[in-house]
C-alpha cells in the first residue's frame, strides 16, 4: 500500500444498541473509523455486521447510542442526509434500479449534486441541460475508471452478477464519496473478479482518499487490504485491532472455530 | 342513545358481512399471495347466476348449488389462465391482471343474464325483531341479523377448517412460505384452486344476502369493494384483522352517515370507508394487527 | 435501409443526450408532428376529429399523467378520472368567476389544482406501498366525485352537478369548429409530452424511476423520497387535470362529475398497461388502442354478429375484451405496444438485411 496517510477519527459510534423486536441485532457496541482508512467488519452470518453499516448510514436508527461524524453529534440521521454527508455504499443484496440502464443508475448516484429543479429540467434550458452534461463526463470517469464502458448502455438486469457488484460500486463511486461503506463487495465472485474488485477498493482508497468501512467473509481478502479490523458475534464485539491482533485474539479464534482460514 | 345503539348495532351487523367479504380477500392473498380485486365482481356474478338460474324456474337449492358450480369452474379457470402464467411477477401486476378479470367476469356476468336489477327472495323479512323492539325500544332488522348470522357461522366454519382440516393445514403452510410447501409436496396449484373455490362460495353467500338486502345490480360489485378498506385496516394476511376490520368499517361508515352525513349532504357512505383507513393508515401503516416491518437491505 | 444509427458516431455528450438521438428518429417526429398538425385537418372529416383524433389526445395526455406516476415513480393509482375531474371542475369555476380569465391560463389553473389535490391524496404514499396504496387512491375517486356533486358552488349550483363548458376564445380567436379544437388540443399535449420526455430523462426522472425499482438504495443516494414522490403525484395529477380540462372543454362540454368515475380510471390504466408502462410512446399507443377498440367492436358486431345476438352485446362484449387483453399483456408483453413499437424499429434498422 502507498504513501496515503491515515488521518484523525472521522466516525466515532459509542455504545450502539439495536433492536427488531426481540431480536438484539446490535448490543452495546463502540468503534471508530479514521480518515483514509480502510476498517473491516466481519463476524459470521447474523452478526449484525449488515446492521452495522445501516446504521451509519441512518437505514436503521439505532434505539440507544451517540454517533459522531466528522465532530458533529447525531442522534438520527435520514440516509439522504448522510449522502449528503458524503457517505455512499453498496448492499449485500445487489440493488441496482433493474429498469435502468448502466449509465442512467450511475448518473442517478449524483442526484444530490445536481441542482437543476423540475421545471428547468421539463424545459431544458440553462442550467438543467449544462448540468446533465457536465455529470455526464464525471460518470464517464467513474466508468472508465471500473472498466464498465462496453456496457454503459445495458440495462442493468441483463449483467452478470459480478458486473452488476461493479455497477453498484460505479454507482456509489459517482457521489465522490469521502466515505465508502462496502457490503461483502466480493461475495459470490470467482477469483478473478475478486481480484479486479480488490483492486478498485484499494485504488479508490488510494487514489481519492475515500475512507473504506468494508464487510467481507474472505479472510484473506480482509487481511490484505484492512487497516483495522472489528470482529462482531451476536451483535456483540469480540474484537477490533489490525488484522495481525485480530488473528491472535483467542475469542475471534473460538467465534470462527471451523470457518477460520 | 337508543338511537345511538340502534345505528351502531345496524352497522356491526352490516360490518359482519364485510368481514365476510374481506376473509374471500384474505383467503386468496394468504394461499397465492395475489390480491384479488375481482372478488366484488365474483359477488355480482355469484348473486346473478343464482337470480338467473331461479328465474329460469331452477329450485332454490338447485341454483344455490349450479351457482356455486359456476364459481368452481370461475376460479379454476383463473389459476389455469390467469394466474400460472403470471406465477413469480411482482405482485402488483397479479393485482393488475385481477382488474383486468374484474372486467371479464362482469362482461360474462352480464352478458348471459342481461343488465337489469333483479330482485332476490330468500324468505326472511326485512323488518325489526319485535322481541328487542318491546323490551329494548331499539329497532334491529330481522334480516340484517340473519344475514351477520350466516356470515358469523361461515366465518367460523372457515376458522375451523384452515385449523383442524388437512386442506386448511397445507393452505396455511404454503401462506407461510411457498417454498417450502412446495418441498413437502403439496401441490400448489390445487391449493390455488382450492382456494379460488372457497372464494367463490364466499362470494355466493355475500351475493346472496347483499342481493336479498339490495337487489342484484352492477352496484353490488361497490358494496364488495368496501372490503378493500376494511383490509387496509385489519392487514392483508389476518383474518381476525379481516374481522375486526369489518366491524370497524360497518359501524363507523353507518355512525358517519347517520351523524355527520346530515352536515355535507348524504352519501358519505361511498367514500367514508376509504378515507377512515387511509386515515388509519397515516397512523399505522402496519394495520391493526401487522406488525410493524423494516425493510432488510 | 434508411432507419440506421450506423455511423452517426456521437462526438460530444450533448449530442448524446439529445432527445432523439437517432436523426431518423428525429425526421420521424417531425414528420409525424407535420402530418398531425397539417394533414390530419385536411384528410379527415368532422366525425374523426370529433369523436376520435380529439379523445385519443386528450387521454393521451392523462395517460401520459398516469404513466409518470405509476410507470415511471412506481405508484399504482386508480384515481386517474378524479384528477381530471378536478382539472375540470377548477378551470370551469376559474372562467366563471374571475373576470377576463385567459383560457390558456384557466387550464394551468386547472391543473395545478389537480396537482394540490394530488398531493393531498400522495402523502399515503409516504408511509404505505403497492396495492395498500392503490386501495388509498380509491378514496380518491370516491371522495372527489362525491364532493364535486355534493358542493353545489363546484358546479354554480346546477342539478347533480353538471358543468357546461364556457367557450375557449385566444386573442379574440373562438375555437369552434371541430379543426380549430384539434388544433388547441394537438398543441397542448405536444408542449406537455415534450416536457414529460425531457423530465423523465433529466435527474427528475431517474430520481422516480430510482424510487420505483429500489426506494431504500434511492434513499441512500440522496435521493428524497417524499419530496420525490409528492412531485411525481403532483407532476402527474397536473397533467390529468390538463387532460379532465380539455375533456370538458374541447371534448364533451357538459360533463358531470359522475363522468369521471371508477370506469374512466380503470380505462386509463388500461392505456398504459396496453401501451406500455413507463414509456411516452407508450401512453399514445395505449389511448389509441383503447379509444378505438370499442369503435371497432361495434362495428364487428353490427357486421358480423348482426340478428345473432342483441345490439345491448357490445358494452359486455367491450368488458370481456378489455379485460381479457390486459390479462393478454400482462402475461405475453408487459411492456405493451410500445415494446412491439421498439422491436419494429429494430427490425427496420436491419431491414432489407436480415441478419
Ligand atoms: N430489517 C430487519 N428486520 C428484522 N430483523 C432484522 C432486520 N435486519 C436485520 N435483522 C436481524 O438482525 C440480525 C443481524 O442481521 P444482519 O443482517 O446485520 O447480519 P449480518 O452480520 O449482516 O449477516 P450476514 O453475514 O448473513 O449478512 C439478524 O438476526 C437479522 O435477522
Ligand atoms: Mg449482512
Amino acid at each position: 500500500m502507498s504513501g496515503r496517510k491515515i488521518g484523525e477519527v472521522i466516525l466515532d459510534l459509542q455504545n450502539i444498541s439495536l433492536r427488531f423486536g426481540g431480536v438484539k441485532a446490535l448490543t452495546n457496541i463502540s468503534f471508530d473509523v479514521r480518515e483514509h482508512e480502510v476498517r473491516a467488519i466481519i463476524g459470521p452470518n447474523g452478526a449484525g455486521k449488515s446492521s452495522m453499516l445501516n446504521v451509519i448510514n441512518g437505514v436503521y436508527h439505532p434505539q440507544e447510542g451517540r454517533i459522531n461524524f466528522r465532530g458533529e453529534e447525531r442522534r438520527k440521521m435520514e440516509p439522504h442526509m448522510a449522502a449528503m454527508q458524503g457517505i455512499a455504499r453498496t448492499f449485500q443484496n445487489i440493488a441496482l434500479f433493474k429498469g435502468m440502464t448502466v449509465l442512467d443508475n450511475v448518473m442517478t448516484g449524483r442526484i444530490t449534486k445536481m441542482k437543476a429543479n423540475f421545471l428547468e429540467q421539463a424545459i431544458r434550458i440553462g442550467r438543467a441541460g449544462r448540468e446533465e452534461v457536465e455529470h455526464r463526463k464525471k460518470v464517464e470517469e467513474v466508468i472508465d475508471f471500473l472498466e464498465i464502458q462496453h456496457i454503459r448502455k445495458t440495462p442493468v438486469g441483463r449483467l452478470p452478477y459480478g458486473l452488476q457488484k461493479r455497477v453498484e460500486l460505479a454507482r456509489a463511486l459517482a457521489a465522490e464519496p469521502s466515505m465508502l461503506l462496502l457490503d461483502e463487495p466480493m461475495a459470490g465472485m470467482n477469483v478473478e473478479e475478486k481480484q479486479d474488485m480488490c483492486r478498485f477498493i484499494l485504488d479508490v482508497n488510494d487514489q481519492f482518499g475515500t475512507t473504506i468501512v468494508l464487510i467481507e467473509h474472505d479472510m484473506g481478502v480482509v487481511m490484505d487490504i484492512s487497516d483495522r479490523v472489528v470482529v462482531l458475534d451476536y451483535g456483540k464485539k469480540i474484537g477490533d485491532g489490525t488484522p495481525d491482533e485480530v488473528r491472535n485474539n483467542q475469542e475471534v479464534i473460538a467465534a470462527y472455530l471451523g470457518v477460520a482460514h | 342513545m337508543q338511537f345511538f345503539f340502534e345505528v351502531l348495532i345496524g352497522g356491526l351487523l352490516s360490518g359482519v358481512m364485510y368481514s365476510f367479504v374481506a376473509l374471500g380477500f384474505v383467503l386468496i392473498y394468504k394461499a397465492s399471495g395475489v390480491f384479488n380485486f375481482a372478488q366484488g365482481a365474483m359477488v355480482f356474478a355469484a348473486a346473478l347466476t343464482f337470480v338467473g338460474f331461479q328465474e329460469l324456474g331452477v329450485p332454490f337449492w338447485l341454483a344455490l348449488l349450479i351457482a356455486f358450480g359456476v364459481m368452481v369452474v370461475l376460479g379454476i379457470l383463473t389459476e389455469r389462465i390467469v394466474l400460472r402464467p403470471l406465477v413469480n411477477q411482482p405482485p402488483i401486476t397479479l393485482f393488475m391482471a385481477t382488474i383486468g378479470l374484474t372486467y371479464v367476469i362482469e362482461g360474462l356476468a352480464q352478458g348471459a343474464w342481461g343488465a337489469n336489477v333483479r330482485g332476490l327472495e330468500l324468505g326472511i323479512q326485512d323488518e325489526p325483531i319485535e322481541w328487542l323492539m318491546e323490551t329494548a325500544n331499539i329497532s334491529v332488522s330481522k334480516f340484517d341479523l340473519f344475514g351477520a348470522g350466516v356470515a358469523a357461522l361461515l366465518v367460523t366454519l372457515l376458522a375451523l377448517f384452515f385449523q383442524y382440516t388437512r386442506i386448511g393445514r397445507a393452505l396455511r403452510a404454503v401462506a407461510d412460505d411457498h417454498q417450502a410447501a412446495l418441498s413437502i409436496g403439496i401441490p400448489l396449484q390445487q391449493i390455488w384452486r382450492i382456494v379460488w373455490a372457497v372464494a367463490g362460495f364466499v362470494a355466493l353467500v355475500a351475493g346472496l344476502i347483499w342481493g336479498a338486502r339490495n337487489g342484484v345490480s352492477f352496484s353490488l360489485t361497490f358494496t364488495a369493494l368496501k372490503a378493500l378498506p376494511v383490509l387496509i385496516l385489519g392487514g392483508f394476511t389476518s383474518i381476525p384483522g379481516a374481522i375486526v376490520g369489518g366491524l370497524i368499517i360497518g359501524s363507523t361508515e353507518k355512525l358517519a352517515e347517520v351523524y355527520l352525513g346530515e352536515y355535507v349532504g348524504g352519501g358519505i357512505d361511498s367514500w367514508f370507508p376509504y378515507v377512515m383507513a387511509l386515515a388509519f393508515l397515516l397512523v399505522r401503516p402496519e394495520g391493526l394487527f401487522g406488525e410493524k416491518h423494516i425493510d432488510r437491505v | 435501409m434508411f432507419y440506421r444509427e450506423a455511423g452517426q458516431f456521437k462526438t460530444t455528450y450533448l449530442a448524446d443526450q439529445q432527445i432523439f438521438p437517432i436523426t431518423q428518429d428525429r425526421i420521424g417526429v417531425l414528420l409525424i408532428l407535420a402530418v398531425a398538425f397539417v394533414a390530419v385537418p385536411m384528410l379527415f372529416n368532422e366525425y374523426w376529429i370529433k369523436a376520435i383524433l380529439i379523445p385519443f389526445l386528450i387521454f393521451s395526455l392523462a395517460a401520459l399523467g398516469l404513466n409518470i406516476l405509476t410507470g415511471y415513480a412506481g405508484q399504482l393509482s386508480l384515481g386517474s378520472a378524479a384528477f381530471m375531474a378536478v382539472g375540470a371542475f377548477a378551470s370551469y369555476n376559474f372562467m366563471l368567476r374571475v373576470d377576463g380569465m385567459p383560457i390558456l391560463i384557466a387550464f394551468v389553473c386547472g391543473g395545478l389544482s389537480a396537482a394540490v389535490v394530488g398531493i393531498a391524496f400522495g402523502l399515503p404514499s409516504l408511509r404505505i406501498k403497492g396495492f395498500y396504496l392503490a386501495v388509498a387512491t380509491l378514496a380518491a375517486q370516491f371522495f372527489i366525485v362525491w364532493a364535486l356533486t355534493k358542493f353545489g358552488w363546484f358546479s354554480n349550483y346546477s342539478s347533480s352537478g353538471v358543468i357546461t363548458a364556457q367557450e375557449m376564445q385566444i386573442f379574440g380567436y373562438k375555437f369552434v369548429t371541430a379543426e380549430s379544437k384539434y388544433l388547441l388540443v394537438l398543441s397542448i399535449v405536444v408542449l406537455l409530452a415534450l416536457a414529460a420526455k425531457n423530465m423523465v430523462r433529466s435527474s427528475i426522472g431517474r430520481a422516480w424511476m430510482a424510487v420505483r425499482d429500489m426506494d431504500v438504495a434511492a434513499e441512500v443516494i440522496g435521493i428524497r423520497i417524499m419530496h420525490t414522490k409528492l412531485l411525481a403525484f403532483a407532476v402527474s395529477s397536473f397533467y390529468c387535470g390538463v387532460a379532465g380540462a380539455l375533456y370538458a372543454y374541447a371534448y364533451i362540454g357538459t360533463v358531470e362529475p359522475e363522468g369521471f368515475n371508477l370506469d374512466l380510471s380503470f380505462k386509463i390504466l388500461f392505456m398504459i398497461i396496453i401501451g406500455g408502462v413507463g414509456s411516452i410512446v407508450g401512453a399514445f399507443l395505449g389511448a389509441a388502442f383503447i379509444v378505438l377498440l370499442p369503435i371497432a367492436l361495434d362495428v364487428m358486431v353490427q357486421e358480423w354478429l348482426h340478428g345473432i345476438f342483441p345490439p345491448s352485446i357490445s358494452s359486455n362484449l367491450q368488458l370481456v375484451v378489455f379485460g381479457g387483453l390486459i390479462i393478454f399483456f400482462l402475461i405475453v408483453e408487459p411492456h405493451g405496444l410500445a415494446r412491439l413499437w421498439q422491436i419494429g424499429k429494430q427490425k427496420l434498422r436491419l431491414w432489407p438485411f436480415p441478419h
